[in-house]
């Protein structure tokens, strides 16, 4: 089967005044149509930039080598005028923010429909019709009231369901979720992912699921690519990565580090702070923070390597069962 | 909807009655006497400075010249000027359609220039665009209205001669001649706003054009066109048209140097005329009645604000 995302290698820089700034480098993944992949890692990691890059949504100041492909097709060099055509019809984006991401000047009803006139050439009566089809989709309740009303009469949970309905209202084959549940209470983060799930076997889209919230990571994704400091250093399916994580940074992300070196809350949070990417260190990016790093690691990066079918990470002492072990 | 209205219509009554106070007040801080500048060549006589202080009441302590005056504006009495002898009111309105017409003239003029340039200069930032829309916007801005009024009166009346140099024709007599009188002070006046208006509109498209919506409006596959014109740009014209009302309440209240090149009789003249005379009620009428069209604006304002600003209609 033809992945519906594939991702060979991607880097991304972005010039900046004080020089190129390497975001994201050797990113690696692929998304079959109907699964879930997470993106996990904390806030600069290069998951955002990745899937902004996959839009086609960077800033001009960036550029970006590798491949991207959707459901087959090289993508990541179009122009920009088959690139935007892309969006809506084929992949689709459901961003972090509901309470900002909606245009405050229109109608709920009013930004559902104009994707649908512009890609599916709908007249305004069958668009705004198919609009207020789409927000029942996302079960709004009353949808014919709600298409009528503006942003800020919606609640947050609310506008994310419009911004999830906007995102499937042309039926794309890839739906990028960049941490969508992060703005909502947790009642209301449920209710959305339950969505999301159901929307993702109605519809069988994939889904790139970018979080920074594991509970998610377990409910949601089938596979989880780890970043750390622009750079994949695990890849698992999700179960896999949940019982045996390999990369010390997973093991330090899945809070299992007091049961491991016996005092409690050592590193429930990870130590240290992240290397700074304008001038990266030259071994393992991770190991000024690891609790298990050699002379090795700080002096050679280290590859990814698979270690079980569909288990990879970039490290020198992995498998860190060996180790764990010892520990215990 | 309707009571808001109404209550701020209600505002409008006490922002003009402390503004007729203000006026009041400090037209007597102006040095120089009224009775001897209208008694003219009998200034010696006591006798007709006192005639002429007891006819225009000045004579009475100012709470009492205040108070005659404000019942007469009630009843719709701007009193009589002093000086050319002729109803206030009739005056004013004479010279409303002149500065009307100019003013309304140059507000369009500023509009189409400052807009579209503040657009294209947001949309392509730090970009060639941007810098000739910068500089056009800077020189409209530092350039003196006196001396283009006199540079474009040189240029098109003296060298070409496409156009008359000065004075002023109704459009009810002759549209084409008014507008030929009336083109080149209206660009003059047009001219220094639309730098304003620019620099304020390429500013909320910037801000408008970092939203998240504009993101969101992207990751929908819009045309970059629908992003700029319909997404960015309805947002940043909320601020935009606050600050063209405002600029259209100043150019209606008459253009005093432009007006004197032009030898256009408007608002402007009429005020600074009226100021030199010491004719209170004249100065006194003009004032009221620019003051008037400013809080009316500002009412249209906000209706236009709430016309464009959603989350000001509904509950």
């Amino acid at each position: 089967m033809t992945p519906a995302l594939e991702v060979i290698d991607l880097a991304i820089t972005f010039r900046t005044d004080r020089g190129p700034f390497r975001a994201v480098q050797g990113v690696s993944f692929a998304v079959d149509p109907g699964r879930t992949l997470a993106i996990v890692g904390e806030s600069g990691c290069g998951k955002s930039a990745t899937s902004l890059a996959i839009m086609g949504l960077l800033p001009d100041s960036a550029r970006i080598t590798g491949s991207i492909r959707l459901a087959g097709q090289e993508i990541a060099e179009l122009p920009p005028e088959p690139r935007r055509r892309l969006r809506g019809p084929a992949m689709a984006m459901i961003f972090q923010e509901p309470m900002t991401s909606l245009n405050p000047a229109f109608t709920a009803g009013e930004q559902v429909a104009e994707a649908l006139r512009l890609h599916r050439g709908l007249s305004r009566g069958k668009a705004a019709a198919a609009a207020v089809a789409a927000l029942e989709q996302v079960h709004i309740p009353e949808p014919g009231r709600r298409a009528a009303q503006y942003p800020h009469q919606l609640s947050g949970g609310m506008r994310q369901r419009v911004m999830i309905a906007i995102a499937l209202a042309c039926r794309p084959r890839l739906l990028i979720a960049d941490e969508p549940t992060t703005a909502l209470d947790v009642t209301v983060q449920a209710q959305i992912l339950s969505l999301l799930a159901e929307l993702k076997r109605e519809t069988g889209t994939a889904t790139v699921l970018i979080t920074h919230d594991l509970g998610v990571v377990a409910d949601q994704a089938d596979e989880v690519v780890v970043m750390y400091a622009g750079q994949v250093v695990e890849r698992a399916p999700a179960a896999r990565l949940f019982a045996n994580p390999e990369h010390p940074y997973t093991v330090g992300l899945l809070g299992a580090a007091p049961r491991l070196t016996g005092g409690r809350g050592r590193l429930a949070s990870i130590e240290g702070t992240v290397p700074d990417l304008m001038a990266p260190p030259g071994g393992c990016r991770f190991a000024a923070r690891c609790p298990f790093a050699v002379t090795l690691c700080h002096l050679t990066p280290p590859p990814l390597r698979t270690l079980a079918p569909g288990h990879q990470a970039a490290c020198h002492r992995a498998p860190l069962s060996a180790i764990l072990g010892e520990a215990a | 909807m309707g009571i808001w209205l109404l209550r701020r219509l209600g505002q409008i009554v006490p922002t003009l009655l402390i503004l007729s106070v203000l006026i009041f007040g400090l037209q007597q801080l102006m040095p120089g006497d009224p009775a001897l500048i209208l008694a003219g060549e009998e200034r010696g006589d006591p006798q007709v400075l006192a005639e002429i202080r007891a006819e225009l009441m000045l004579d009475r302590p100012l709470w009492q010249q205040y108070l005659a005056w404000l019942g007469r504006v009630l009843t719709g009495d701007f009193g009589f000027s002093w000086r050319i002898r002729m109803p206030v009111a009739q005056l004013i309105l004479e010279k409303l359609p002149v500065t009307l017409q100019l003013g309304l003239m140059a507000f369009v003029i500023a509009v189409l220039i400052g807009v579209p340039l503040g657009i294209v200069s947001a949309v392509w930032k730090d970009k060639p665009v941007d810098w000739a829309a910068n500089g056009v916007a800077l020189a409209g801005i530092s350039t003196p209205n006196f001396w283009l009024g006199i540079m474009l009166i040189l240029l098109f009346s003296v060298q070409l001669g496409w156009l008359p140099p000065s004075g002023y024709v109704s459009i009810f007599e002759d549209p084409w001649q008014s507008l030929a009188t009336t083109i080149m002070p209206a660009f003059v006046l047009g001219n220094s706003i639309a730098g304003v208006l620019m620099r304020h509109t390429r500013a909320a498209m910037l801000t408008a054009l970092s939203q998240d919506y504009v993101r969101t409006a992207r990751a929908k596959g819009l045309t970059e066109r629908m992003v700029v014109v319909k997404h960015a740009l309805r947002n940043a014209l909320i601020p935009v048209v606050t600050l063209g009302t405002i600029e259209l309440g100043r150019l209606l209240a008459g253009a005093v140097l432009t007006e004197q090149i032009f030898t256009i009789p408007g608002f402007g003249k009429l005020i600074v005329d009226a100021v030199f005379n010491r004719d209170y009620p004249v100065v006194q009428g003009v004032v009221m009645a620019t003051a008037l069209i400013f809080v009316l604006l500002s009412l249209l304002a906000d209706l236009l604000y709430m016309a464009i600003n959603p989350r000001l209609r509904a509950p």
